[in-house]
């Protein structure tokens, strides 16, 4: 698979930094990825979600309809030394994606944050828990909706937050 | 607890019920079913079959397994780290790691605070190389804005981040040290470090969290004499180095507590993300200043340094020799540090100096604005990364046109190498647990963010 722009199932837009930018489907994500894989992308260097609730006019190429969340892939090529960015739109009502375990086991604590932070399930990865949160905490703290400063001192007698 | 138990909603009343810790049901999932250990859904050592090759090791698998807690108050694992491993007599068969005493939820912070206060947020993730988190920060921020440094600023980052490279591989060579028994080398690998620490505190006025390097450039020029400080610290630390040498490297029993112990290969080590000196002590040369350079490592020279076996060894190899390729670096930015601003000369962007305040009224209000409103930065998304000494340190930006980050990630070395105790630990001894966890060399501030 090349990463020019004569591709028109997925969308390249130029980032700032010259790094490419694959726009994928949820359908075709891990396809793509999988196809980015063997043409030499070795490394899912990061993996990450952004939430967009507040920032809904954001510049996306035509085609790609933008939604809520956004799932980011970093992957590297150590043997070409580049980098290519896939970026996934997550719609807020179904907010599940496809694990990328499988291709980059790398992966696993990656999405269990993203999990965590951002509430996007990850299908198919083998322990989706909370990583950096107490397990039974509610709510994802990295959503936009999310307030801060409302958590008291953490102590085991403590009220709860709300 | 069944498989089907974990997937029952399980939110108290209130989130610290007196019936349930706060630490809530982390606990290693049964075994798969199959036996092989690379195939068991129950730990962090998931590795789908056939994705890396898991290397031969005999382990009969019986019931007589136990599962002990390690941490998150042990000495040895380098702030709140806490291991759950699956032993069987002295062997460790599963290793999970469990993380987050530490997390302060910066990411979020990161959101609330301007470009010009993030540094200072920044600087506290991994609390032993502070100079690259607000490097890769600022870095990340200047490439949303387009603007171009001037040289003088460049060289200065690239020194104080060599100087931090130096400081944390020998807090490294300390804590290393004493994690195997030599508390002399915990003693040595301090007290050099504090000549560092000295020269940051001079420069930036602070030891650690120094918010020094800064969007657009920065804060302050290098103190009067510099020259001196650093080549005393040159020569001191690397004729230590070669003390250290003496003390550890030919010693026969720091060498059998190191070698072929948590070996790792090349494929596990990419297939799970491992940069740094755990990649490149499995003998991958990659290393972003020489991949993909920033700053100006394009114009110095250094070497990268590779080990062989992917071994405790070899990784301590690599960042006794890391010090010496830093001090060379220093040196040439020591003969080459141009003149000129350590800033950019950008109103927008950098606070005008101290005495133009007191005489120019613009001086005063953009003085004001920057520090309270902060300055705008365009829309757009950016991914930077830089080699920290842990492994590529990545920033993912994103604007909205604002003074304050929309998101900002960091992706921290420290918690995606976490993820290679698994294979190292796998088939050791529970004695060499506490050297493995060393050699990965993990930063908790870094890991739970």
């Amino acid at each position: 698979m090349t990463l020019a722009a004569d591709e028109p199932a997925t969308p390249v837009a130029p980032a700032p930094a010259g790094d490419a930018v694959v726009f994928a489907s949820r359908d075709e994500y891990h396809d793509t990825v999988a196809e980015l894989r063997a043409s030499g992308f070795e490394m899912c260097a990061d993996l990450c979600a952004v939430d967009y609730l507040s920032h809904p006019g954001r510049r996306v190429p035509a085609g790609v309809a933008p939604e809520r969340f956004e799932v980011v892939v970093n992957l590297l090529s150590l043997s070409a030394k580049r980098r290519v960015r896939v970026r996934l739109q997550v719609p807020e009502a179904d907010p599940s994606v496809e694990t990328l375990f499988d291709l980059y086991p790398g992966t696993e604590a990656m999405e269990r944050e993203a999990y965590d932070m951002h509430g996007i399930v990850f299908v198919g990865h083998p322990d989706l828990t909370r990583i950096l949160m107490p397990e039974d905490w509610e709510g994802h703290p990295l959503r936009k909706d999310y307030g801060v400063g409302r958590v008291p001192v953490q102590f085991k007698e403590a009220p709860g937050p709300r | 607890m069944s498989d089907n138990d974990r997937f029952i909603s399980r939110v108290p009343s209130r989130p610290w019920s007196s019936t349930e810790t706060s630490e809530g049901s982390q606990e290693l999932l049964p075994a798969s079913s199959s036996g092989a250990l690379d195939r068991s859904v129950a730990s962090v050592l998931r590795l789908p079959e056939g994705a890396v090759d898991s290397g031969q090791i005999d382990i009969e698998r019986s019931d007589e397994t136990m599962i002990i807690n390690m941490g998150p108050q042990h000495p040895s694992t380098h702030g709140v780290l806490r291991l759950m491993l699956e032993l069987e007599g002295e062997t460790v068969l599963r290793t999970k790691p469990v993380v987050g005493y530490l997390h302060t939820g910066m990411e979020k912070t990161g959101e609330e605070l301007t470009y010009v206060q993030g540094a200072t947020n920044v600087t506290r993730m991994d609390y032993l190389s502070p100079l690259h988190n607000e490097l890769v920060f600022s870095l990340a921020t200047e490439a949303l804005l387009g603007v171009e440094l001037p040289a003088r600023a460049v060289w200065i980052r690239m020194l104080m981040c060599e100087l931090n490279r130096v400081s944390s591989h020998l807090m490294w060579m300390a804590t290393n040290g004493m994690d195997l028994g030599s508390t002399s080398m915990m003693i040595y690998g301090f007290r050099e470090r504090e000549l560092v620490l000295e020269f940051f505190q001079k420069t930036t006025g602070l030891r650690m969290n120094h918010n020094y390097i800064r969007p657009g450039g920065v804060a302050a020029d290098l103190p009067d004499g510099w020259e001196d400080d650093i080549e005393i610290i040159c020569d001191t630390v690397l004729a230590r180095t070669y003390e250290y040498d003496e003390l550890l490297t030919g010693q026969p029993i720091f060498r059998e507590r190191t070698e072929a112990v948590g070996n790792i290969t090349a494929e596990t080590a990419v297939a799970l993300s491992a940069t740094g000196p755990i990649l490149r002590s499995t003998g991958v040369p990659w290393d972003l200043r020489r991949a993909m350079p920033y700053l100006a490592y394009d114009q110095v020279e250094f070497d990268v340094i590779v080990g062989t076996y992917g071994d405790n060894f070899d990784r301590y190899s690599i960042r006794l020799n890391e010090i010496r390729e830093s001090i060379r670096i220093i040196r040439q930015v020591l003969e080459r540090m141009p003149l000129g601003d350590y800033r950019i000369q950008d109103a927008k962007v950098t606070p005008p100096p101290r005495r133009r305040i007191d005489e120019s009224m613009e001086a005063l209000i953009h003085h004001f604005k920057i520090f309270t409103e902060g300055f705008r930065v365009p829309e757009g998304e950016v991914y930077v990364a830089v080699e920290s000494p842990r492994g590529e340190l990545g920033c993912y930006l994103v604007s909205d046109g604002t003074s304050k980050p929309y998101r900002m990630h960091i992706r921290g070395p420290s918690f995606v190498n976490l993820q290679t105790l698994a294979p190292m630990l796998r088939g050791g001894l529970i004695a060499d647990a506490v050297a493995i966890i060393s050699s990965v060399d993990p930063v908790m501030g870094e890991v739970d963010r």
